[in-house]
């Protein structure tokens, strides 16, 4: 069932009223720019914020007071509240919007930063770096769903292809077969789902947890069978390497973290950048958007509706499983059982936060990133915020999406559904 | 399965899974086949692809493929398949010894061993040793009846409750406290944290309820979401003061007081009052389907909502009702997973009770009655495991793999039907079971 039947349904129609969109949003922003004036500013210590242009503590660095850092961007933050409210900004509403919570974020940085330091090298490829499997994950998603096949089955197809990579990346001391195979644990997975959900019409959410579980049963139960008793033989792939580009790589901030770094990195942007172009450009991308939001139309005109559904979701299974090979080949450098714990069940709210496109899974996994790194960061240096209320970030701001509390996002009309030629 | 049948919903009417009649309720509605003897009727009907022949191969398959990973993943055995062209007999009895311990140890761990009966009967055990596995299957199975119909609930009004999961480690949280924090006379200190797991579970099952119901927000999103905030919440919870174990300072809470842990049979007998209680939660379930009013609209609105609008049925209302009621079941699940055998909050204490839940629910057939079994066979199989992990050492996780293969051959019904060539149930609707997208 669609969002918009479900509506209907339930009779929240909405005529034009005072409290649109817009106004709503005001409200919001206004009032977490309250929280950041006053209850940062009051909680901020009066001593210096430094955000270092480093991966430590040496180096130029942006130095501010941390209390007036606090209430200043607390104030941007209510402005940008007040000119949503207000209906001044009509035609830069998500510019508005992005400010203000770029300015609670800054202001809570101030806060916490007060008195201490925070590298922002460290910081912004901390951030990439978890990005990068949920960039992928949510690719793997955005191709399914957009040709109308859910994939809840994100968080199995990253074990197979982080298990895969360990395994044949240990056994055959390359990172590239590893990479590979991680791409085949990947293919195996999303081609079950495929030929459960578009052959044989299997309900394609429960497929996809059930795929989950069987991933996590899979991989668990060769984990402890070879890897744990014979880790040397099947559990120490080699780490993939990072590669600088010279010239580049002396940028500033950007250059360190863009171009110093592994071919993971590179391939999800990329990914990002082509699937886009695909999926608005190209005759791919044309018939992959009619078959998810109205397959029978797209049969009538000739597209192979399920052919095309099934390339989508295997090409998925390679992307998803790509990244799956991150886990193992660059994070930790060995498997572990249920070692993604819920990484692909973030990539999907970035699927869906970034609403199904390419450069929205961007935003939301780079955003998620962030969260996590802040985490990390906050715990490290004994913050009073607790870094579990941060790590559920990624899975509020989906709820707050999906409820339309903040703009409604809405997947493809037929996603989920599967095709019967008649 | 049996006790739904005389309430009599008209079978047609139900959506969800598909509704194919047990085989030996056969013969019963079909007055034309009268003069068919009753045993060739039911040959005839063995060998097409109802519910029941389905269930039982899946389960065959399932264990056919958990026995090749089995022997794919020992490489002894694997070695003797390198000369398998010379000595083809090497490689089949390695395989066949290393299988069938396996699975005699599954079998041993979850229902009966034989040798516990002889040293019993000579004196040389307790037959309290005799009744240990079922005893272990008991305990696994609880919390599934619980959790597996709180998705089966969810199921038959349309909607689909992954959030299982969440609600139950919330309904441990507030049961725990519950059994730790008030200082309440036995009996009285059971109910109250009993109550307290339902009304946690409630109140996480009511969060996507009240979004789907107001906003039309997918209620598979925001339950999926909504699970893994509650596993973080109960990450950070376990730390505070007033809550973690005194004098440790690894993740574990206070011990729940012995006036609110559900009485068991003491010893190595775990199984507990959680099972009786699983049962008459599975009566009540099955009551509220084919007695009560909310049922009737849960399954209207379930089966078209718009057609259940037109007939004066509050949709949204329904929704938020169902998702409430959902989440009371799987919050009890959750209270007695800690109140029964856990004790204490771990950040595993739900270990995967949720998502099992929901493949119970699919492999009862979203029936209260079906549910109950399914249960009991998936705790048969988890206490199967741990024998089979010590005494085979077969990894557990197969158990997870036989689980979740069983459940996908469940759902692909047509699939089985194909690779035994089964003829077509007559009454059977083999195909999917409620798809629909978000």
């Amino acid at each position: 069932m669609s969002t918009a039947t479900a509506e209907k349904l339930t009779g929240a129609a909405a005529p034009a009223r005072f409290w649109d969109r817009q106004r709503r949003l005001g409200v919001g922003v206004l009032a977490i720019g309250l929280v950041a004036a006053v209850l940062f500013g009051v909680l901020a210590p009066s001593q210096d914020a430094r955000f270092t242009l480093s991966e430590d503590a040496e180096g130029a660095a942006l130095t501010i007071n941390g209390q007036l850092g606090a209430i200043l961007f607390g104030v941007l933050a209510l402005a940008a509240g007040a000119v949503l409210f207000a209906g001044l900004a009509r035609r830069f509403q998500t510019g508005v919007l992005s400010l203000g919570i770029l300015a609670f974020v800054l202001s809570f940085l101030c806060w916490q930063v007060a008195g201490k330091f925070l590298p922002l090298v460290d910081t912004a490829s901390g951030t990439l770096e978890l990005a990068v499997p949920l960039i992928l994950g949510a690719l793997a998603g955005v191709l399914g769903e957009r040709s109308g096949v859910v994939n809840v089955a994100i968080e199995g197809q990253f074990l197979m292809g982080a298990f895969g990579a360990a395994l044949v990346g240990t056994m055959a001391t390359s990172v590239w077969a590893g990479v590979l195979s991680a791409a085949v644990g990947g293919v195996l997975i999303a081609g079950i789902l495929a030929v459960l959900a578009i052959r044989y019409l299997v309900d394609q959410v429960v497929v996809g947890i059930v795929l989950n579980l069987l991933a996590l049963g899979v991989t668990g139960f060769l984990y402890e069978r070879l890897m744990q008793p014979d880790a040397p033989a099947y559990n120490q792939p080699p780490k993939m390497p990072e590669w600088r580009i010279p010239g580049l790589a002396d940028i500033p901030v950007v250059g360190p973290v863009l171009f110093d770094t592994n071919a993971l990195v590179w391939l999800a942007l990329l990914l990002v950048v082509g699937i886009h172009f695909g999926l608005t450009r190209t005759r791919w991308g044309l018939r992959t958007r009619a078959v998810g939001e109205h397959p029978t139309a797209a049969d009538t005109v000739g597209v192979r509706v399920r052919g095309l559904r099934y390339l989508n979701v295997l090409a998925g299974g390679v992307i998803a499983g790509a990244g799956g090979a991150y886990f193992t080949l660059v994070a930790t450098g060995s498997f572990n059982k249920n070692m993604t714990s819920g990484a692909g069940f973030i990539a999907l709210a970035a699927l869906i936060f970034g609403r199904w496109t390419p450069f929205g899974a961007l935003g939301a996994a780079l955003f998620f990133g962030f969260a996590q790194k802040l985490a990390t960061y906050l715990s490290a240096v004994g913050s009073p915020v607790p870094s579990q209320f941060l790590n559920m970030l990624p899975y509020l701001a989906t709820i707050v999406a999906v409820a339309g509390l903040v703009g409604r996002v809405r997947a493809p009309a037929a996603d989920g559904q599967p095709y019967i030629k008649s | 399965m049996t006790t739904d049948g005389p309430a009599g919903p008209p079978k047609t009417a139900d959506e969800g899974a598909a509704d194919a009649p047990a085989v030996e309720k056969k013969p019963a509605p079909q007055q034309p086949a009268q003069e068919d003897s009753f045993l060739s009727h039911f040959l005839h009907n063995l060998w097409a692809a109802n519910t029941v022949t389905v269930t039982v191969l899946s389960i065959v398959l399932a264990m056919l493929i958990g026995a090749i990973l089995i022997i794919v993943s020992d490489p002894d055995v694997l070695s003797t398949f390198g000369y398998f062209t010379a000595r083809p007999a090497d490689a089949l009895n390695a395989s066949w010894t290393v299988v069938s311990n396996a699975y005699a140890d599954l079998f041993k761990g979850a229902i009966l061993d034989p040798a516990t009966i002889t040293a019993a009967a000579d004196g040389t055990g307790t037959w309290r040793q005799v009744f240990f596995p079922i005893s272990e299957t008991l305990t696994y199975a609880a919390p599934l009846v619980f959790t597996g119909l709180s998705v089966a609930l969810a199921f038959r009004g349309g909607l689909f409750n992954i959030g299982g999961q969440g609600q139950a480690v919330v309904g441990t949280i507030t049961a725990a406290a519950a059994g730790f924090l008030l200082p309440l006379p036995p009996v009285v200190h059971l109910i109250a944290a009993l109550l307290a797991g339902l009304l946690g579970g409630a109140l996480w099952g009511f969060v996507p309820g009240i979004l789907k119901a107001r906003t039309g927000a997918h209620e598979v999103i925001v339950t999926i979401m909504l699970n893994y905030t509650a596993n973080l919440f109960l990450g950070w919870l376990i730390l505070q003061k007033g809550v973690q174990q005194p004098g440790r300072s690894d993740a574990i809470s206070k011990t729940v007081d012995g006036s609110a842990q559900l009485p068991s049979f003491g010893g190595e007998l775990r199984a507990n009052l959680g099972i009786v209680l699983a049962v008459l939660a599975t009566a009540g379930v099955a009551w509220l389907l084919n007695r009560a009013a909310f049922g009737f609209e849960l399954r209207a609105v379930g089966a078209n909502p718009a057609a259940a609008r037109t007939a004066g049925i509050s949709v949204a209302k329904t929704y938020t009702l169902l998702m409430v009621t959902a989440g009371a079941l799987a919050g009890l699940g959750g209270a007695t997973q800690v109140l029964g055998t856990a004790h204490a909050l771990t950040p595993q204490v739900a270990g995967n009770i949720g998502f099992d839940g929901l493949l119970v629910a699919l492999l009862g057939r979203n029936k209260p009655w079906g549910t109950l079994l399914a249960a009991i066979l998936f705790g048969a199989l988890r206490a199967g495991g741990n024998r089979m992990q010590s005494f085979s050492g077969i990894s557990l996780e197969l158990v997870t793999v036989l689980q979740a293969l069983i459940v996908i051959f469940i759902a692909a019904p047509a699939l089985v039907k194909a690779i035994f060539h089964l003829r077509a149930a007559r009454s059977a609707r083999l195909g999917a079971s409620m798809a629909k997208g978000w």
